[in-house]
């Protein structure tokens, strides 16, 4: 995760910060951000002091956030995976953009939709499968699947299902931080539908008065399950919600990686540096359905082609190579590479152990310190 | 109800001079943020204010802004963000300002805090105390005894002291346990309650009952409040020519399992009592544990007497009504001992 300091080309794809909260009839379309690319706006040249090397990982990471939330989706075809299987296509360069913008020692919690954070955080994809595939190698043991998974050496929380239940615990841990006068930051994911559930005003509104450094991902991708974004909030914009915070609202293109990351980068700086937490709103579409299930017939055909044209992953990878930032061999060596590891992860997690049925009745209550563990 | 006895020493009957329950709290609460610096208290009014019965008075001058953080009112986010401190290596304190209101945190502490070990492995060492018991007039929302919802999630530990002794004991063992521990103070006992505390090394095991009174032809098994009714009651009895114990349970998950058998082995006829709700309350769970493990000790039915299944009432005669008293619980073992 790089600690890139921000070069004077980014300042062009400054993510739209908007002052004052305009009311939007129930039932309008929620305002889109300007269809030009903020990736079209980077001149030439690696972007925000990161090297090579580091645009190459964000294509990388979201090549595998994509891959790995495909082989879900065929496991759980394949009848392999029990529970919910959620995807993120589409929202790649959410996950990955924000995840890269944080620091080892920094604390995240992502949601079902974020396994690109996760891969970003660096968890084993052995491991990773094997918490879907309910295998006593996972972080969780067959005791929770999907994404709900946590790892504190790798500085991840695990969620639960209720939505925005994870918001207060994070800003709780960035309450830690403050009180102990660590220079480390707490971020946590939110959809357009969960930003409605109270933990979201509650969290967030402690995390302002009392300035706690954190950051809040709001991933708004036009629907929640069946429910579309007009029915689910009247303010114009979701960053609005902020002002009442009295904390920055920021609305960026979710479809640009280096947008996400050059807005919550700054966020985290500002964090990081005592002036309290943001609200940023990535404007996005969630490409399938709400999980394996759902077919999603209830949202337009034509948003979603509309939205195919600005897949993350494809544009990025376009921009690399017209930038002549990345070669084709190279492309191949990481399309290769991918492919290889998924493959790998996936038979090994397959090949893993069930836990013991028995076992399921130990660890319920823990037995010595923090942070000991089962 | 009538300030009753506490242990150690319990049937000497209040000594104006000795600290009060209440202290028995704060002293708790001193002590650990003085020994433990990942110690730390959060909720809402306890600073400046020093919480709304004055557990906490002075506090924020003693041990200062990063130690006692005053909050917004939002018990959701308060549960939560001690779930995430704990999760740093923190032991927070979560103060409800009225027991009542722990309702809005609930899925902070049933969902989020109560499973996070069992799923991911990481301790979650938090206390979340408050005021909570009726007799004060407090009407349907400021006379909860929450105890029951909670008991019924694993994860969770709940105690429920009934003195002074206990009350800091049993906080500190509370704020020194690796889990979520639900710790109920009885806001009727604060100041009414006088008796002898622990020192600063000593704590009162969670999971361990307590006899507070000896007894062999009857056996009150009950805890909070309870204890006080029991008490009296014994103390009237005794007077009659019965000996009925006194078993207080202290904490009600995980039960004391051995100390309730043994109280029923000794005496043979059991009242169950508690000042929560009758139906779901925790009796039911205590009666189930008899039938399951002494079945064969009783010699009479086991009887139950609690709230009734109403909401707490406010007008003081509706109050007494539904709330058990000292002249019911004796009815009760009347009865039991004519068995
Ligand atoms: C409190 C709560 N209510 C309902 C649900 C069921 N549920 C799971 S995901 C979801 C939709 C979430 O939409 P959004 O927040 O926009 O996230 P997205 O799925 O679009 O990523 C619902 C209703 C839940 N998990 N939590
Ligand atoms: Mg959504």
């Amino acid at each position: 995760m790089p600690a890139a300091r921000r070069s004077r080309a980014a300042s062009t794809a400054a993510p739209t910060r908007r002052s004052a909260p305009a009311v939007r009839r129930p039932g309008a379309a929620h305002p889109q951000p300007a269809a030009g690319s903020p990736l079209a706006a980077h001149p030439s040249g690696p972007p925000f002091g990161l090297t090579r090397d580091q645009l190459h990982r964000l294509l990388y990471l979201m090549l595998l956030n994509r891959a790995f939330d495909d082989r879900i989706s065929t496991l759980y075809r394949q009848g392999k995976i029990s529970g919910g299987a959620f995807g993120s296509r589409g929202q790649e360069a959410c996950s990955v953009g924000s995840a890269f913008a944080t620091q080892p020692q920094d604390v995240v919690g992502p949601m079902i939709r974020n396994s690109g954070v996760i891969l970003t955080r660096g968890l084993d994809l052995r491991r990773f499968f094997a918490n879907y595939l309910g295998r006593a190698t996972s972080p969780t043991g067959g005791r929770d699947g999907n994404t709900h998974l946590g790892d504190l050496s790798l500085g991840i929380v695990a969620p639960i299902s209720h939505l925005s239940a994870l918001i207060p615990v994070l800003a709780g841990v960035a309450l830690a931080f403050k009180l102990r006068g660590e220079k480390r930051v707490a971020m946590t994911w939110i959809g357009d539908g969960g930003s409605s559930v109270g933990d979201f005003h509650e969290g967030l509104n402690m995390a302002g008065v009392m300035r706690l450094p954190f950051v809040l991902v709001l991933e708004n991708n036009q629907y929640a399950y069946s429910t579309p974004t007009a029915s689910q909030c009247a303010a114009a914009r979701f960053a609005d919600k902020a002002a009442g915070y009295g904390i920055p609202g920021v609305t960026v293109d979710g479809n640009d990686v280096l947008a996400v990351y050059f807005a919550v980068r700054q966020a985290v700086e500002r964090a990081r540096e005592g002036n309290g937490p943001t609200l940023i709103e990535a404007v996005t579409m969630r490409m399938k359905g709400h999980a394996e299930h759902d077919d999603a017939g209830y949202v337009p055909k034509a948003l979603v082609a509309e939205w195919e044209k600005r897949d993350p992953i494809a544009r990025y990878r376009q921009w690399l190579v017209a930038r002549k930032l990345m070669t084709q061999p190279e492309e191949h060596a990481l399309d290769s590479r991918v492919a290889r590891e998924i493959d790998l992860a996936c038979e090994q997690a397959l090949a893993d152990p069930f836990p013991e049925g028995p076992s399921a009745l130990t660890g319920v209550y823990a037995e010595g310190g923090p942070g000991a563990s089962r | 109800m009538r300030a009753a006895e506490q242990s150690p020493g319990a049937g000497q009957g209040p000594q104006a001079e000795e600290p009060t329950y209440i202290q028995g709290i704060t002293e708790a609460l001193r002590e650990e943020l003085q020994s433990d610096p990942n110690v730390f208290l959060i909720g809402e009014d306890i600073g400046t204010y020093g919480g709304a019965f004055k557990v906490t008075k002075g506090f924020l001058q003693e041990f200062g802004p990063a130690r006692i953080v005053d909050t917004p009112i939002s018990e959701s986010a308060i549960v939560g963000a001690a779930t995430g401190a704990a999760l740093m290596g923190m032991r927070p304190v979560v103060e409800m300002q009225f027991i009542d209101f722990i309702s809005c945190g609930w899925n902070q502490i049933v969902n989020m805090a109560a499973k996070l070990h069992y799923r991911w492995g990481p301790s979650v060492p938090i206390t979340i105390r408050g005021p909570s018991g009726g007799y004060t007039h407090g009407g349907p929302f400021h006379s909860e005894n929450p105890e029951a919802w909670f008991c019924h999630v694993p994860g969770l530990k709940v105690v429920a002291p009934s003195t002074g002794w206990d009350a800091k004991g049993l906080l500190k063992a509370a704020i020194r346990d690796p889990n979520p521990v639900i710790y109920l103070e009885h806001k009727f006992l604060y100041r009414r309650i006088r008796g002898p505390l622990p020192g600063p090394d000593t704590v009162v095991p969670i999971g361990k009952a307590e006899v507070k009174r000896a007894g062999t032809d009857a056996s009150v098994i009950t805890y909070g409040s309870g204890v006080h009714l029991a008490l009296e009651a014994a103390a009237e009895l005794a007077r009659q020519g019965h000996s009925v114990e006194v078993l207080d349970l202290r904490t009600l998950r995980p039960l004391d399992l051995e100390a309730i058998v043994a109280t029923v082995e000794k005496t043979g006829k059991v009242l169950i009592l508690h000042e929560a709700h009758l139906t779901g309350g925790v009796g039911g769970e205590v009666a189930a544990l008899i039938a399951e493990h002494a079945f064969e000790r009783l010699d009479a039915p086991v009887m139950r007497l609690a709230s009734a299944d109403t909401p707490v009432p406010y007008s003081d005669a509706l109050e007494q009504f539904v709330l058990p008293d000292a002249a019911r619980v004796r009815q009760a073992l009347e009865s039991l001992l004519d068995y």
